[in-house]
């Protein structure tokens, strides 16, 4: 129990700093740095989608780029035909664009499930090295297809012209668009928590340790990891909506594997399977890319250098490292 | 008589020229412990494994509770009531005991799909995991993680594991192998009090227990059923002793 009240104590520090960070630099009058902090949101987000499937479930995908790049795409496919006045969709049924925030957000959640439910059918047929790379052959068939789309900008992206409006809720105010991603981050941790520790996390998590174990006692480990991988997708999926809203502008670039591994990174880096290690890992990705980037363009070896130090000494992260192992009870 | 809970009909396995499992027939009747005797590589975890589900055999049924069980699989068969130890403790090993008795107890409720409700401190599930436990004589050591169990406690944990199933048929994969004296004899006994509750396929090399458990045996030899019988049969026949008993 000490243990575990140190991991909440460590836990609520790092959610109190990157909540103190933008109220700073608000005062300060620095808005980059507002902008810096959502990013670190957004990323953690899509990191806490990711870790539900690779920490808890042991589902290691290379290929959760995918979901955000398709949660992007989505939202900004959507938002891009409300400012051209156009429709989505004409036939078989009439999808207008959305500029509501809410219809973004469901239709990144919409589509993120659905097709995580589809390749996590295909995916979860095989394991280990396997899953690993069929789950980054479906991510690049979506890139490529991203990337072939004249209609979305192709290769080139498309800029979004459009705010979305979230009723009561100015989103174009950095702090406000901010405190909007915070709570989804927060939302995400919360509802992990839960179905972690609920029946199904239970079997989720024994599906990690031993397959074999938890077929024995009459529960297929095939729908408990599918559901996960959905769930987790849909998470991930949420982070490429805020992501677009962020930059105003959609390009392929946000399903490349790159993203995928830097995602995995933010999870590896803040701890596998802690709840709130994304925070620290995609914190930790950004604030190196923002110092060290302003030195130097290879900002990436120290990061390969401090990736390389927590795999070898440090398996349960940063997280780990301060707050001691993960316990179960 | 009643129609005997398990039932396996002409089963074959065969490992490229091996023939692991050559015409089985045998069958567990209810209330009863039917003992699966045989030397090293005889094929006995091959059997269980097939009869489990894990392994499909080439030819052959598999009748469980009058119901043709051959092409189904491991979970539905647990589901069904066929519950099994391993030789090797496989368990969820970052689980505490009780936690892995409590995914059990979920597993026979079929309540898997709830996503809130948090499992700790659910009496639902704890309260008939401890009795397992106590069962078996884990009580005291339940919160502890399975890697701090003993080679011993964790052969029980498997027992408590299985039995919260509520089994109508255990298979038991060498419950006593690795156990000290002490622990055998308990074991022997739990298992002996259990039998009005699920009946057994136990595969052990410890002749004390089975001779003092068995109500039926089977001699297993080079995948074939050399000879079944009583305890008494077994003891008597000279072509278990030569094949086996090396008395």
């Amino acid at each position: 129990m000490v243990e575990m009240s140190r991991e909440n104590l460590f836990n609520a520090a790092i959610a109190g700093l990157l909540l103190a960070l933008p109220l700073g630099a608000w005062a300060l009058g620095e808005s980059y740095y507002i902008s810096v902090a959502s990013r670190v949101a957004i990323l953690a987000l899509a990191g806490v989608g990711l870790n539900l499937a690779l920490g808890f479930g042991g589902m290691v995908s290379f290929g959760h780029a995918a979901f955000f790049g398709l949660g992007g795409y989505a939202a900004g496919v959507l938002s891009h035909h409300a400012f051209e006045g156009s429709a989505f969709l004409n036939w078989p049924l009439t999808i207008d664009g959305s500029d509501s925030t809410l219809t973004l957000w469901f239709a990144a959640l919409l589509v993120s499930g659905l097709v995580a439910a589809v390749i996590g059918a295909i995916s979860l047929r095989t394991s280990g090295v396997y899953f690993i790379m069929i789950t980054l052959a479906f991510a690049q068939m979506i890139f490529y297809l991203a990337v072939s789309l004249p209609t979305y900008g192709g290769e080139d992206g498309l800029p979004l012209y459009l705010r979305s409006s979230l009723p009561g809720l100015d989103l174009s105010d950095d702090l406000t668009f901010f405190f909007v991603c915070y709570g989804l981050l927060l939302l995400a941790i919360f509802l992990s928590l839960r179905l972690v520790g609920s029946r199904f996390g239970a079997a989720l998590q024994c599906a990690r340790q031993n397959e074999t174990r938890l077929s024995a006692i009459g529960i297929a480990p095939y729908p408990v990891k599918l559901t996960a991988f959905v769930f987790s997708a849909m998470i991930t999926g949420l982070a490429g909506a805020l992501f677009v809203e962020l930059n105003g502008f959609v390009s392929p670039s946000i399903l490349s594997w790159h993203l995928s591994g830097e995602i995995m990174i933010f999870v590896i880096l803040g701890g596998v399977g802690r709840f709130y290690g994304p925070i620290v890992g995609a914190a930790l990705f950004i604030v190196l890319e923002t110092v060290i980037g302003g030195y130097t363009e290879r900002w990436q070896l120290f990061l390969g250098v401090i990736l390389l130090g927590v795999v070898l000494f440090a398996r349960g992260g940063v997280i780990g490292l301060l707050a001691g192992k993960a316990r179960h009870d | 008589m009643t129609e005997p809970l398990l039932v396996l009909d002409g089963l074959q396995k065969s490992f490229g020229a091996l023939r692991a499992t050559d015409d089985v027939s045998l069958s567990v009747d209810a209330g009863s412990i039917h003992a699966l005797i045989g030397p090293n590589g005889a094929g006995k975890s091959t059997l269980i494994g097939q009869i489990a589900g894990a392994l499909r055999p080439d030819a052959g049924k598999i009748a469980f509770m009058a119901r043709d069980v051959t092409g189904l699989s491991v979970p539905q068969r647990a589901q069904l009531g066929l519950g099994r130890t391993f030789q090797v403790s496989s368990l969820a090993m970052e689980f505490s005991a009780l936690r892995n008795v409590m995914l059990a107890v979920q597993a026979r409720k079929r309540s898997t799909f709830r996503f809130w409700r948090p499992v700790r401190g659910d009496r639902d599930l704890t309260d008939p995991a401890m009795l397992q436990l106590e069962r078996v004589g884990l009580a005291e050591r339940a919160q502890l993680p399975v890697t701090a169990l003993s080679h011993g406690e964790r052969r029980q944990l498997e027992l408590a594991v299985a039995l919260a199933l509520e089994p109508k048929v255990l298979l038991l994969d060498e419950p006593m192998a690795g156990l000290g004296g002490e622990d055998s004899q308990r074991m022997t006994e739990v298992l002996g009090n259990l039998r009005q509750e699920a009946a057994m396929l136990l595969v052990e090399h410890d002749m004390d227990a089975v001779f003092t458990l068995a109500d039926e045996i089977s001699v297993l030899v080079y995948g074939r059923i050399i000879a079944s019988g009583s305890v008494a049969d077994i003891r008597a026949s000279q072509e278990v002793r030569d094949a086996y008993l090396g008395e």
